[in-house]
């Protein structure tokens, strides 16, 4: 992330990543309203390595499609969001069943956005040939629940 | 050996003679007997299809995954640009103006079309709700909601956004909409059955091209579509998929 695509004031990360490699993030404390009405929609493949996405997840993201498409779902990742959340988002997708969960993503321009997230496998001739996940507007009461959460987790 | 075909039951009345149409098209062009039996609800339609008393189905897309992961259902086509999209409305005399503003215990009122319901909750869901905390009415048309919306019988209503649209004025000015979907990628979609698999090229081939005369033209207006699309595999296990992470 480069200073020059964030909008406003922020403060600077480095996160540490499962795989052991690391990134350098900007954050600002803008929130973007989840769309009215609408459902953020991704594919990855096993990796998690985004193959497909939906309009309304391009806007969202603040990343035009071509920057979005071929790159690890961990381009969203936003500090405040405790690693093991998505340890379980993994185990739990590989096991092929289904995963639901609060997330607060990163935009590229540094300010984020909360959803209720459910990732599903899909299964093809009974293999995992791949992930969609969609999310969909959360409520204000469970966000504030999940802040609390992930702060603690984050602390702990 | 006659096939038995079907229609979602959401389909509108008024378009019972197109599909009987339909069905004399579809036994033309396929050389075979198909026997076109409409059921009055989906629980009934769906007793059928557990019984495999069903060949071919022009299905909501609810009920795709049960056809094509249970039944070995595969998608033939489905109407372009025609996507199922629900509006949340209110009464227009009361004071909620967003769905934020619905409380806990609200009762909330629709028809019995599955992946209205479906959508509806989820868009409720920014206000704490949940098939546990309200209380459920559910009406046999779309007029009925409106009216129960309409008599203070219900708080909150689904509704599928062709039907909302096609109101009259007099309606529409006594609701709210509070929100209207956009995920453009819940359709219906015809499917054939296990018992059907040779038929399904030519069935595809004689869809697509039915916009291409005037007697398809005519027949395409008696169901209220303008022209089908073909959809392969990949598209209907896509929407499956999706209306999976919706369901509980
Ligand atoms: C279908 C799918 C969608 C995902 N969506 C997100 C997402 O929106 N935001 C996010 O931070 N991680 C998402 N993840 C998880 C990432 O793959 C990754 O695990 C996470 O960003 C944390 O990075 P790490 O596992 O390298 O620590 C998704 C994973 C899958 C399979």
């Amino acid at each position: 992330m480069e200073p020059a695509d964030v909008a406003g004031e922020f403060r600077e990360y480095n996160l540490a990543y499962y795989d052991g490699s690391r990134r350098r993030v900007l954050v600002t404390d803008i929130e973007t309203p989840f769309p009215e009405g609408k459902l953020i929609v991704s594919r990855t493949d096993v990796a998690g390595v985004i193959t497909n996405c939906n309009q309304s997840f391009v806007e969202m993201s603040g990343f035009s499609e071509a920057e979005l498409i071929g790159q690890p779902h961990w381009i969203l990742r936003h500090p405040d969001m405790p690693p093991a959340a998505f340890k379980d988002l993994w185990d739990t997708v590989t096991r092929g069943t289904k995963w639901n969960g609060y997330v607060k993503n990163l935009r590229k321009d540094g300010g984020f956005y909360w959803v209720y997230a459910t990732v599903v496998a899909n299964v093809r001739d009974g293999i995992i040939a791949g992930y969609t996940s969609v999310r969909r507007k959360p409520s204000r009461t469970k966000v504030r629940e999940a802040e609390a959460l992930y702060r603690t987790m984050n602390q702990g | 050996m006659t096939l038995q075909f079907t229609v979602s039951p959401d389909f509108p009345a008024d378009r019972i003679s197109g599909w009987y149409i339909f069905n004399t098209w579809m036994q033309r062009t396929l050389g075979t007997g198909i026997h076109l039996e409409i059921y009055n609800d989906f629980g009934a339609q769906r007793k059928a299809i557990a019984d495999d008393r069903v060949d071919l189905i022009y299905a909501n897309p609810y009920d795709a995954a049960m056809l094509v992961r249970e039944k070995g259902f595969v998608g033939v086509a489905r109407p372009r640009g025609r996507s199922d999209e629900v509006v949340v409305a209110v009464s227009a005399a009361g004071q909620v103006i967003e769905v934020e503003a619905l409380k806990p215990g609200a009762r909330v009122v629709s028809t019995d079309d599955p992946d209205i319901e479906m959508m509806g909750m989820i868009l409720l869901e920014p206000a704490d709700l949940n098939r546990q905390n309200v209380e459920r009415k559910v009406c046999r048309t779309y007029v009925l909601v409106a009216k129960a919306l309409m008599n203070g019988e219900a708080d909150v209503g689904f509704f599928l956004a062709d039907a909302y649209a096609k109101f009259s004025p007099l309606i529409r000015d006594s609701l709210r909409p509070l929100v209207t979907s956009q995920i453009h990628v819940v359709k219906h979609l015809l499917l054939l059955g296990p018992a059907a698999r040779q038929h399904l090229d030519t069935l595809r081939n004689g869809l697509l091209a039915m916009a291409d005369d005037a007697k398809g033209k005519s027949m395409l207006d008696g169901l209220g579509l303008d022209v089908w699309e073909a959809v392969d595999r990949e598209d209907v296990e896509f929407m499956i998929d999706l209306i999976d992470t919706l369901v509980e």
